[in-house]
């Protein structure tokens, strides 16, 4: 029983959602069906979405269900549409492929890993922040503020040119809102009824 | 809980026993909740439908009113054999009645049924809702695409353009009462609407009282019942998604559905209709009741009365989403069946713009400080309004460099964080 005094269950977790994570997107690569792929995609995304839950981020998290996996479900169903020719298409990759995409996938993993194990902060896990308690996870609240131009995490800046410079994403929110209302219009645009055009040809 | 349960096996205050049991308590309780409740509204379903076509319905099984007809159906789906199309794909197959039934299911963990009676309760619950309720869809659309079937396939894409149009309106509905009570908890959106009815969040102006039908048609779509069930329109796709399923993977499907509609439901009741709390405070009144006001000595009976009140209120809450259930059911039996481009007409040309046009009401009601009908304990009115001055003091002195600005909007910040959200 002192066995399972002593295990840290939140180390525990973690493992377990970051196992899931990594073999379903193995999983996504070695499949050759375009709806397993998505499937495992979707179960890959969502176990990082118990990675953030369990790092008390829950507003990143159900952020990660609402646009990745639904967005997924959404690929999903234009993969469908666009590409099955007959019934379960599958897709074969072709050597030259396989290795163009293991060249470009190890190159970026490998500056990923650069850049996680040589920030110090990442490496050393500090004593206070092994565990998180629910009270704690405020998440939401920095995130909406920072969005709308006040940034809580830079109010003990003392450099004031720096403090300056980190006044919030208020712009780059806005011009995200704006592209995407573009996008939209522009779909609505492109999947109009092209009545008047036929009605012109006969 | 945790360390009751340990006091009472008689193990340390936060040994993991404790933490294994609580857990599996509430999964029971949540369980039930979800098994229970589809075994109720079904037999509702069944009494509703045929009082409004004129007949009984269920009258033999288990007594006079046909108690145990959802059991006895139970127990013949169980008696059904399984079978898999040979054209299907095997695994996805099987496995999509289960993904349906777990994204219905997980929602029910963020769903406060009383003040603090949640499985967890997360910071931005409304918005968890939402995400995992909109993935019970993918079950529906892999059980389309795996049964290799025109007809479900057909099913399973209609349902998939049905859901991600109807999305959008229903999370322009549910922000409404998030920009009122500033906060996405449900817990603290609940406790805000205590006292009388009319503290209830859809008495607060004329447009909340538009958005809550709105939002209501949306849910009655987004969980995919008629009149918007184009998905198993039975008059011209055989049972849509589900026309290879039997047994009890067919009946997952139909589990999955009536818990999201109780999810729904209990959603629109906690934003709309005061969650738990009573229309008249009764249970308020006992929370606040203390032994000493009675002269009943040590006040050791405040837990007690405190535990009578969220019982209370947790009958109430169940009774509102019920309510909800029933008017679904109600609508089922009454209108027909819209067409696919009724159903996205519905959705693009009358909600999203009903609700686009509420919510810029709402947040006018709101800027303007307009006197509404409840009377909400909101503390980020004052704070609201410094941050509004801090907006337009910095706009105002752009041009001018020299003046640091930053430093009221921290102020401002620091105070809205050390409230807590």
């Amino acid at each position: 029983m002192n066995l399972l005094a002593a295990v840290n269950w939140h180390s525990v977790l973690f493992m377990l959602f970051a196992l899931l994570a990594c073999v379903f997107a193995l999983a996504v690569v070695f499949s050759q069906n375009v709806v397993r792929m998505a499937f495992y995609l979707v179960l890959s995304l969502a176990s990082t979405a118990g990675l953030f839950m369990l790092a008390g981020a829950e507003f990143v998290g159900a952020m990660q269900i609402m646009i990745y996996v639904g967005g997924t479900l959404v690929l999903l169903v234009f993969g469908v549409m666009l590409t099955a020719q007959s019934t379960f298409v599958s897709m074969k990759t072709s050597a030259p492929e396989w290795l163009l995409a293991a060249l470009v996938g190890g190159s970026l993993l490998y500056v990923l890993f650069l850049a996680a194990f040589g920030t110090s902060d990442w490496t050393t896990a500090r004593k206070d922040q092994q565990t998180v308690s629910v009270a704690e996870s405020k998440a939401a609240a920095p995130i909406g503020l920072g969005l709308l131009g006040i940034r809580v995490d830079s109010l003990s800046q003392p450099n004031e040119t720096l403090k300056a410079g980190q006044s919030g994403y208020l712009l780059a929110f806005e011009i995200v809102s704006v592209h995407l209302l573009v996008v939209l219009i522009g779909a609505a645009y492109l999947a109009r009824t092209k009545r008047r055009r036929q009605e012109w040809e006969t | 809980m945790v360390e009751g349960i340990n006091n009472f096996l008689g193990w340390e205050p936060d040994a993991w026993v404790g933490f294994v049991l609580t857990a599996l308590i509430q999964v029971m309780i949540l369980n039930v909740v979800l098994a229970g409740g589809a075994l109720v509204f079904i037999w509702m379903e069944r009494k509703i439908s045929g009082r409004i076509q004129d007949r009984l319905g269920p009258t033999r099984v288990g007594g006079k009113f046909g108690w145990l007809q959802t059991l006895a159906d139970g127990l013949k789906l169980l008696t059904k054999e399984d079978i898999t199309p040979g054209e299907a794909d095997p695994s996805l197959f099987k496995l999509a009645p289960y993904i349906s039934l777990t994204a219905s299911f997980a929602t029910l963990l963020a769903l406060p049924f009383a003040n603090g009676w949640v499985g967890q309760e997360v910071n931005v619950a409304l918005f968890f809702i939402l995400a995992v309720l909109g993935l019970e869809v993918f079950g529906v659309i892999l059980a389309g695409y795996a049964s290799g079937s025109k007809w479900s396939l057909f099913g399973g894409m209609r349902e998939a353009a049905q859901v991600v149009s109807y999305e959008v309106p229903v999370g322009l509905c549910a922000v409404i009462p998030v920009m009122i009570c500033g906060t996405m908890n449900l817990v603290t959106i609940g406790n805000m609407q205590a006292g009388f009815f009319t503290n209830w969040l859809i008495f607060h102006d004329p447009f909340t009282f538009v958005v809550f039908w709105v939002y209501f048609t949306c849910a009655i779509a987004s969980v995919n019942r008629a009149p918007f069930d184009l998905a198993e329109a039975e008059s011209e796709l055989v049972a849509g998604f589900h026309t290879e399923y039997s047994g009890l993977r067919w009946s997952l499907f139909f589990m999955a559905e009536y818990g999201s509609m109780f999810v729904v439901s209990g959603l629109a009741s906690i934003l709309f209709f005061g969650g738990w709390n009573g229309p008249i405070p009764v249970t308020h009144i006992l929370s606040s009741v203390d032994a000493n006001t009675l002269g009943w000595g040590d006040g050791s009976w405040a837990p007690f009365w405190t535990y009578l009140a969220n019982a209370i209120g947790c009958i109430n809450f169940i009774l509102k989403a019920v309510l909800g259930v029933t008017v679904m059911i109600w609508v089922r039996w009454t209108l027909p069946r819209l067409r696919i481009d009724q159903v996205i007409t519905t959705c693009w040309k009358y909600c999203v713009p009903l609700a686009a046009i509420c919510f810029v009401g709402v947040m006018a009601w709101q800027a303007f400080q307009i006197p509404s009908g409840n009377d909400l304990p909101l503390p980020y009115q004052p704070i609201r309004a410094e941050v509004r001055e801090t907006w337009a003091e910095s706009t105002s002195s752009i041009g001018n460099a020299e003046q640091p600005t930053a430093e009221p909007a921290d102020q401002v910040a620091s105070v809205i964080i050390g409230e807590g959200v």
